[in-house]
C-alpha cells in the first residue's frame, strides 16, 4: 500500500511502485483533471507539482512521489496564485478544446511562483514543455503576463 | 448549399414550418426547431416534408432557458456562439441560455447543411445563423403576446427586456417564467421580424466563453475522463502493418502481470484488460503480440508517390472546364508548369483516441467524445448486433477533433473489445497507437500547366490533382461525375481570373492506408497549391506578388480587401534585413475570405523561424469576434505545425512516426506573434475553424521564397531544407 499526500490529503493506493503517478491519479484515485497526452514526457498534459516543482506525472513513478507533496489541477483554486492564474485564463478565454490546459496552468503557476515578473524568454522556457494542439500559445503568454500583473 | 441570410424577409415563399410550439413535459414553453427546413429553402422537393424538430428550446416556469443542440464543442466556441444567437432575439443575457448535448439520433438532429448529424466543415454557426435567431424571436413574441393577453393591452405597447415582458405605461412587468404556460397555448406567430444587424446587442460583441471555468480547474469531462462504477481498463494494439492480422499472443505472460484479467483477440488487433491503464499496458507488452503482416507490408511512401505520379499522367474526371484550355496552351508562347506534393498527415489531437463501452444483453452504453454521434450509434449497433435504439451514446467534450473524431473506427474498436468483456471497459490508445493508426490526411500530388500572355498573366490554367478520395468513402452520394468535390474545392473555383480553365481529379487510393478529413480538408490542400503557384507566376512575371494577385482579382472585392489590408498592416513592400522575407496568401473557403502575410527569418543552416503573422479575415457578420480571433490564432499555429514539420511516412507497410518527438507540432517558443484584423461585414457568416490553417501554409512557403529564392513545392519544410 502506497501512502500519498495529494492536495494536502492523505490517500492510499494499492499499486506497484513503478506505476506512473499519472495512472494512479486518474484510474485509481479518480482524479481526472491531470491528462494523458503522450505517456513519454513529451507533451506536458500530465504536469503536476511535486514538492512545488513541476513534473510530468506520466514519467514519475508513484514510488518516487510517495512521501512528497503532490499538487494537481484540482487544488489550484485553493491558493491565491492559483486563483489569479485561473482568472487570467478566464479573462482572456485561453482554452479552446481545453485538454492541455490543466498542464499549462500547472507549468504557469510554477513559473510565477519562481519569478513574479517573467520575461518573454522566461515564459517560453517554462512553457515549452507543454504542447497545445489547438494553438492557444498567444493567449497563454498574455494570460501569464496578466496574472503577473503586467497587463 | 447556402444558408439564407438573416435580417431579410426569409419566409416570403413556401418555406415549410420550422418551428413547433408546445407545452413542455413538467410545464413550460417548448419550441421544436426543424433546422432542415432552413437548408431546404431552395429545394422544392423537400418543402413538403413533414415537420421534424431537431433542436429544442425550452423555457421553464423558473425562467430557465435550455437549448438542446446537436453540435459538439471542439474548442471552436460553438457553445457560446449559438446561445448568443438565441439570446439576442430572446432578449436575455447569454449566460441564461444553458446548452445540453443532443442524444444521438440522425433523423432528429440532422445538421441541415450536411444531412447527417456531425460537426465539421466549419458549418456550425453557418447552419444555425437564421433558425437560432428565429427561434429566439418566436419565443419572445409568444411571451409578449401572453403578457399582453393577461394585461388586456395591445402587444405593440409591450416590450421584452432582460428576461421580462414590460408594459411601461402601466409600469407592469412579468418574468418569462410566469408567462410560459400561457404562451404555450397560443398560436405560433408567422413571419416574426428579426432584428436588423445595427440593432444587435450581443451579436458582434466579444462574449466570454461559457465553457472556460471548467477547463481551468480540471472539472471539464472529456471522453477519456469518464468514470463508471466497476469499470475496467483496456489498452489496444492494432496490427502495425495496414491490413495485417494477429498471429499470436502470449496470454499466460500477459495474465501474469498483476491486475491483468483478460486478453481480447480481434482479427487485426489485441487488447489487454486490467484494473487500470498501467496494468493493461504492462500486460500488452508482456503479451508480445506477433502479426501476419498482410499484403501491404512492402509499402513505402515512395511507392505511394510513384502511384500518384503515374496516375497523374492520365486525364482525370473534369472538375471544372471553362473555355478551351488545351487549345490555348498549345498556341501559347509562354508556359509554366509545376508539381506540388503534400504528405500524409496525422491529426494528433491532444486527447488520444479512447472510448468507454458497456455491452449488455439488451443495450449498450457508449461514453466518448465524437463529432458524429449518429454514425457512432449505427456502427456500435452493427458490431454488437443490437438495434440502434438500444445503443446510447453519451457524448463528451472533445480534446481536439480536427476531423479525427468524424471517424468511428475507435468506437468500433472499443465495441469489439467490450463485447467480450463483462462490465464497462474504457479502451485507451497510447499516443503511439494514435499516431500509427490514425486515418490520415491523404498524400496529394498536383500537376499544373499554364499558358501566360506577354505580361505574364495566365490565359489558360490546367490543374490535375491526384489523391485518395475521402468523399467517396464518407459521402459517396456527393461524388458527381467521378469528382471529389471536396478535394478540388478552391482549386476548381479559385478566386482569381485565370483564363481558360481545366481542373481534373484523379482518385488514387494508397493501398491499405486509411484516409480522412483534416482541418480545412480540400480547401487546405488546394490553397497551398494555388497560392504557391500564383506566387511562382508573379515571380516569373517579375511583378510584386501582392500586385499580381490584385490584378487577377478585379471582380472579387472581398478577396482584394483582405489582401490589401493584410499587406498594409504587415508593412508590405518595406525593406527587411537579409535572410528575412514576407509571403502573402489568400484563402477563400467556407464562405470566408482570409488574407495573410507571414514573415520568416532563415538561419545560416536553413532553420526557419516564423517571426510574425498578420491575418485579415472577412467572415461575414461576426457573432463573437473574440472567437473568430481565437480560431485564426489556432488555425495559423495548426497550419504552421503542418507546413514546418507535419509528415507521416511509411516503410515496410508501417507508419514511421510514433509520438511528439518525431511527429512534431509547434511549441510556445516557436509560435510567432499573430495579429488578427476583422473586416466588418453584413454578409452571411462564414466558417472560421479551418481557413486560417489553409491560408498560412502557402503564406509561409512564399515567405521562404522571398527570403531565400527557394520555391517549396513539397511539404513539410523540414524535409525540404532551404
Ligand atoms: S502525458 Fe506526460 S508529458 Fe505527455
Ligand atoms: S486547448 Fe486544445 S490542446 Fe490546448
Amino acid at each position: 500500500m502506497t501512502i500519498l499526500n495529494v492536495n494536502d490529503q492523505q490517500r492510499e493506493a494499492d499499486v506497484p511502485a513503478d506505476m506512473p503517478l499519472l495512472w494512479v491519479l486518474r484510474d485509481v484515485l479518480q482524479m481526472t483533471g491531470t491528462k494523458f497526452g503522450c505517456g513519454r514526457g513529451l507533451c506536458g498534459a500530465c504536469m503536476i507539482h511535486l514538492d512545488g516543482e513541476p513534473v510530468r506525472s506520466c514519467v514519475t513513478t508513484v514510488g518516487a512521489a510517495a512521501g512528497r507533496r503532490i499538487m494537481t489541477i484540482e487544488s489550484v483554486g485553493g491558493t491565491a496564485l492559483g486563483r489569479k492564474v485561473q482568472q487570467a485564463w478566464i479573462d482572456l478565454d485561453v482554452p479552446q478544446c481545453g485538454y492541455c490546459q490543466s498542464g499549462q496552468i500547472m507549468s504557469a503557476i510554477s513559473l510565477l511562483a519562481r519569478s513574479s515578473r517573467p520575461s518573454d524568454t522566461d515564459i517560453e522556457t517554462a512553457m515549452t514543455a507543454n504542447i497545445c494542439r489547438c494553438g492557444t500559445y498567444p493567449r497563454i503568454r498574455e494570460a501569464i503576463k496578466r496574472a503577473a500583473g503586467e497587463a | 448549399m447556402t444558408v439564407s441570410q438573416g435580417g431579410r424577409g426569409c419566409c416570403s415563399h413556401s418555406r415549410r414550418r420550422f418551428l413547433k410550439i408546445g407545452a413542455a413535459v413538467g410545464g413550460g414553453l417548448l419550441l421544436g426547431i426543424d433546422l432542415a427546413a432552413f437548408a431546404a429553402v431552395s429545394d422544392s422537393e423537400t418543402t413538403h416534408a413533414p415537420f421534424e424538430p431537431n433542436a429544442f428550446l425550452r423555457i421553464d416556469a423558473g425562467g430557465r432557458i435550455t437549448f438542446v443542440m446537436q453540435f459538439i464543442e471542439m474548442g471552436q466556441g460553438t457553445y457560446t456562439s449559438i446561445p448568443m444567437l438565441i439570446a439576442e432575439e430572446l432578449e436575455v443575457d447569454v449566460d441564461r441560455v444553458v446548452v445540453e448535448h443532443a442524444p444521438a439520433d440522425d433523423k432528429v438532429y440532422a445538421n441541415p447543411l450536411i444531412g447527417i448529424q456531425m460537426t465539421g466543415g466549419s458549418t456550425s454557426v453557418r447552419a444555425s445563423w437564421e433558425p437560432m435567431r428565429r427561434a429566439g424571436a418566436t419565443a419572445r413574441v409568444m411571451l409578449l403576446n401572453a403578457a399582453a393577453g393577461q394585461w388586456g393591452v395591445d402587444p405593440k405597447s409591450c416590450e421584452a427586456a432582460d428576461g421580462y415582458i414590460l408594459h411601461r405605461s402601466s409600469a407592469r412587468k412579468k418574468p418569462y417564467g410566469d408567462l410560459v404556460d400561457a404562451a404555450a397555448r397560443l398560436p405560433v406567430p408567422q413571419d416574426v421580424a428579426l432584428k436588423e444587424p445595427k440593432m444587435f446587442k450581443l451579436i458582434g460583441t466579444s462574449h466570454r466563453r461559457l465553457d472556460t471555468p471548467a477547463k481551468v480547474n480540471g472539472s471539464a469531462t472529456f471522453g477519456i475522463d469518464v468514470l463508471i462504477p466497476r469499470m475496467k481498463f483496456a489498452v489496444v494494439a492494432i496490427s502495425p502493418t495496414f491490413g495485417g492480422t494477429l498471429a499470436d499472443v502470449d496470454e499466460v505472460k500477459a495474465k501474469a502481470v498483476a491486475g491483468v484479467s483478460q486478453v481480447v483477440r480481434m482479427q487485426d488487433a489485441v487488447a489487454v484488460i486490467g484494473v487500470h491503464t498501467w496494468a493493461a499496458k504492462q500486460g500488452l507488452a508482456a503479451a508480445n503480440a506477433t502479426w501476419d503482416v498482410g499484403t501491404n507490408a512492402w509499402l513505402s511512401t515512395a511507392d505511394v508517390v510513384n502511384q500518384l505520379a503515374t496516375a497523374c499522367q492520365k486525364p482525370g474526371a473534369i472538375a471544372r472546364r471553362e473555355g478551351e484550355a488545351a487549345r490555348v496552351l498549345e498556341s501559347a508562347t509562354q508556359r509554366m508548369q509545376a508539381v506540388y506534393e503534400q504528405p500524409f498527415l496525422a491529426h494528433a489531437a491532444l486527447e488520444p483516441m479512447n472510448c468507454t463501452v458497456h455491452v449488455q444483453p439488451n443495450g449498450c452504453d457508449v461514453w466518448v467524445g465524437t463529432q458524429v454521434a449518429g454514425t457512432a450509434r449505427s456502427a456500435v449497433a452493427r458490431v454488437t448486433g443490437l438495434k440502434p435504439e438500444q445503443v446510447r451514446i453519451h457524448n463528451h467534450l472533445l480534446g481536439g477533433g480536427f476531423g479525427r473524431r468524424l471517424e468511428v473506427d475507435g468506437i468500433v474498436r472499443a465495441a469489439q473489445v467490450a463485447k467480450q468483456v463483462d462490465g464497462p471497459v474504457k479502451v485507451i490508445w497510447t499516443r503511439e497507437e494514435d499516431i500509427q493508426h490514425d486515418m490520415y490526411r491523404p498524400y496529394y500530388y498536383d500537376h499544373l500547366v499554364v499558358a501566360l500572355n506577354e505580361s505574364g498573366r495566365p490565359t489558360a490554367w490546367t490543374h490535375r490533382i491526384a489523391g485518395s478520395s475521402i468523399q467517396a468513402r464518407f459521402f459517396p452520394q456527393a461524388v458527381k461525375n467521378g469528382v471529389d468535390a471536396d478535394a478540388v474545392e478552391s482549386a476548381a473555383n479559385p478566386a482569381y481570373a485565370l483564363g481558360a480553365m481545366q481542373v481534373e481529379w484523379i482518385a488514387q487510393e494508397p493501398p491499405g492506408i486509411p484516409t480522412a478529413f483534416w482541418r480545412g480538408v480540400g480547401v487546405t490542400r488546394s490553397t497551398f497549391v494555388v497560392e504557391s503557384f500564383i506566387d511562382e507566376l508573379a515571380a516569373h512575371a517579375k511583378v510584386d506578388p501582392l500586385g499580381y494577385r490584385l490584378t487577377l482579382l478585379e471582380r472579387n472585392s472581398r478577396a482584394r480587401a483582405v489582401l490589401e489590408l493584410a499587406a498594409s498592416k504587415a508593412g508590405w513592400g518595406t525593406k527587411l534585413p537579409r535572410h528575412r522575407g514576407r509571403g502573402i496568401a489568400l484563402c477563400t473557403g467556407f464562405g470566408s475570405f482570409i488574407g495573410q502575410v507571414v514573415e520568416v527569418a532563415v538561419g545560416t543552416h536553413g532553420a526557419i523561424a516564423v517571426t510574425r503573422v498578420v491575418c485579415v479575415v472577412d467572415c461575414g457578420l461576426v457573432v463573437n469576434p473574440d472567437t473568430v480571433r481565437a480560431q485564426m490564432q489556432s488555425g495559423i499555429i495548426f497550419g504552421l505545425s503542418a507546413a514546418l514539420y507535419g509528415e507521416i511516412t511509411l516503410k515496410d507497410g508501417r507508419v514511421q512516426q510514433s509520438n511528439f518527438h518525431d511527429y512534431r507540432v509547434l511549441r510556445m517558443n516557436e509560435a510567432p506573434p499573430i495579429e488578427v484584423h476583422l473586416i466588418e461585414s453584413v454578409e452571411a457568416p462564414g466558417g472560421v475553424g479551418e481557413p486560417a490553417t489553409s491560408c498560412v501554409m502557402p503564406a509561409l512557403t512564399n515567405a521562404v521564397y522571398a527570403a531565400t529564392g527557394k520555391r517549396v513545392r513539397k511539404l513539410p519544410l523540414v524535409t525540404a531544407p532551404v
